[in-house]
């Protein structure tokens, strides 16, 4: 079986942003609410690097390991989805999660926030495959058809790569021995602490 | 515990992570970042060393969207808060909930319920006025309610959801949600109520110290003098307002997420949270047992408001004393214990 990882080459990302409207497009996911976003450091100096960043979907979630009921699941691709009807909206994912993945609606009075948002890798949720009821609440399900995570499929410099592990660390293996130089697979040694040597 | 303090202690432990990034540059590969191939690029340049030394392990930048708070890229302090909400804060929870039950119980078989010193006297005295009594149950109700609440988000998870399944243990926690949410207003008014109301009866002094090193009449027969308030009643009060205090404020920072902090402010405020609830949880266990089963009597003072005059002269000697005069109250019965 797969296990399926998003990986971001820091050398090739030209921080246009088209990944994060892309998955904005396809999931008709609601004002304020980003599943995937584009952060870039150093910005204006010697070595500026931008990175496309969603969930990573970890091996041991922090945020399923959080989670006071328990909402969270991982597929047998080892994709990390959550249930829209069981979310309380308490927020403490996003305190646990390494890489500010779960997004909120805001939702009544202070800053309560509505049920959590986060990237599917397009894998949508608990609901049956490709129903309304799962589009409503989680955007399309991609991978049941067959497909892979829009915003790396439609990546114009292919920096960001999505997919089995071991076939996108292979495609990443073979740049960084053909150019000489990289500088990590960003998030890797947080998400993925069993990947060493993958 | 070891966590929280990690958690603190996060800008130290970042910097040590920096040390080896000076040293050596190999080493940045094996630390910071670790490629997929397992390999540590073999001719990273001066640049890039540059650039891991910069972002000092918590990675940020600039997002073009506007939600500022998006540009943190990496947070690996999240997954110490998750050791400490997963791991030590449940060894927290079960030592300090369960040790304190374990305690009470005890302290009842060997001790009993405490009685009135020479029985009901059959007069009584005003011990709580209405405000009193109101500013107290106020803050009961409210504390009963958001422990309840607090403590589902805690151990729930544990406890209720395999008994009683998803879909019911969410319409639970969604209602204690709102519970716990809503019922801060209140719980924040009472405490300021009871501050304002009986700060000037809680000045610490010495009478309250021999009280406690008298063990408080709860261990031994001491003769213990107290006025309005005794020294653990002192104590009670202390840990309440200040405690009550701590929780108010980091339980408001929590329902207003990232309006007065970072990230980092958010999980030092939640950890918080969750301490000081759990320890005044387990002290106010022990202040509703000695409240109403531990000890004859001493219900009335903030149930009808109105004491027996025994039970008064016995747990606050020197307030009847005061109320009195000493020439109408001569000592009845020995002091002996807390409320």
């Amino acid at each position: 079986m797969a296990r399926m990882k998003f990986l971001c080459d820091a050398e090739r990302c030209i921080e246009c942003n088209a990944c994060v409207t892309a998955c904005k497009n396809e999931h008709e996911v609601p004002w304020g609410i980003n599943r995937r976003r584009v952060v870039t450091i150093n910005d204006g100096k010697p070595g500026e690097r931008s990175i496309s960043m969603a969930c990573m979907h970890c091996t041991d979630a922090p945020c399923a390991a959080v989670c006071p009921v328990d909402c969270f699941y991982t597929t047998a691709d080892g994709v990390v989805l959550h249930s829209k009807d069981l979310c309380i909206g308490c927020g403490y994912c996003f305190y646990a999660c390494p890489f500010g993945a779960p997004q909120y609606p805001q939702l009544g009075n202070f800053g309560s926030r509505g049920k959590m948002d986060k990237c599917t890798f397009c894998a949508g949720g608990p609901e049956e495959d490709i129903t309304p009821a799962e589009y409503g609440k989680y955007g399309s399900n991609r991978l049941a058809e067959g497909k892979l995570p829009l915003c790396a499929e439609m990546c114009s410099t292919k920096a960001l790569l999505a997919g089995d592990g071991e076939v996108i660390a292979a495609i990443y293996k073979e740049r960084v021995v053909k150019r000489g130089y990289g500088t990590g697979a960003w998030g890797w040694s947080t998400a993925y602490p069993d990947s060493r040597g993958a | 515990m070891r966590k929280f303090i990690s958690l603190t202690g996060r800008l130290m432990a970042v910097a040590l992570l920096a040390l080896p990034l000076l040293a050596a540059a190999p080493a940045v590969a094996q630390t910071q970042g670790q490629t997929p191939t397992g390999q540590a690029p073999q001719n990273l340049t001066e640049q890039e060393v540059k650039l891991f030394q910069q972002l000092n392990g918590n990675v940020a930048g600039r997002v073009s969207i506007p939600d500022a708070k998006s540009g943190l890229l990496i947070q690996p302090e999240g997954k110490e808060w998750r050791d400490f909400w997963r791991d030590d804060s449940k060894l927290l929870k079960g030592g300090a909930l369960l040790g304190m039950l374990a305690v009470l119980v005890v302290f009842f078989f060997v001790r009993g319920r405490i009685p009135i010193e020479g029985g009901r006297s059959g007069r009584t005295v005003v011990r709580f006025n209405g405000i009193e009594r109101f500013a107290h149950w106020l803050t009961a109700t409210c504390f009963i309610l958001l422990a309840l609440s607090g403590l589902n988000i805690a151990i729930g998870r544990e406890l209720i959801l395999p008994l009683i399944g998803p879909e019911a243990f969410t319409a639970l926690s969604q209602a204690g949600k709102y519970v716990h949410n809503y019922l801060s207003f209140p719980f924040t008014l009472g405490i300021v109520l009871m501050l304002v109301l009986w700060v000037k009866d809680n000045i610490p002094g010495k009478v309250d110290i021999d009280w406690l090193m008298a063990g408080g009449g709860l261990v031994g027969k001491g003769h213990a003098h107290a006025r309005k308030f005794n020294g653990g009643q002192k104590i009670v009060f202390w840990s309440t307002v200040l405690g009550g205090g701590v929780i108010a404020v980091t339980g408001f920072i929590l329902m207003f997420p990232f309006w007065f902090t970072d990230m980092a402010g958010m999980q030092l405020s939640q950890v918080l949270h969750t301490v000081v609830s759990i320890l005044l949880i387990a002290l106010i266990m022990a202040h509703i047992y000695i409240g109403s089963l531990g000890m004859e009597g001493a219900f009335d003072a903030m149930g009808s408001g109105e004491v027996d005059l025994n039970w008064a002269r016995a747990h606050h000697d020197l307030w009847v004393e005061e109320m009195f005069g000493k020439r109408d109250a001569p000592r009845g019965g020995q002091p002996v214990a807390a409320e």
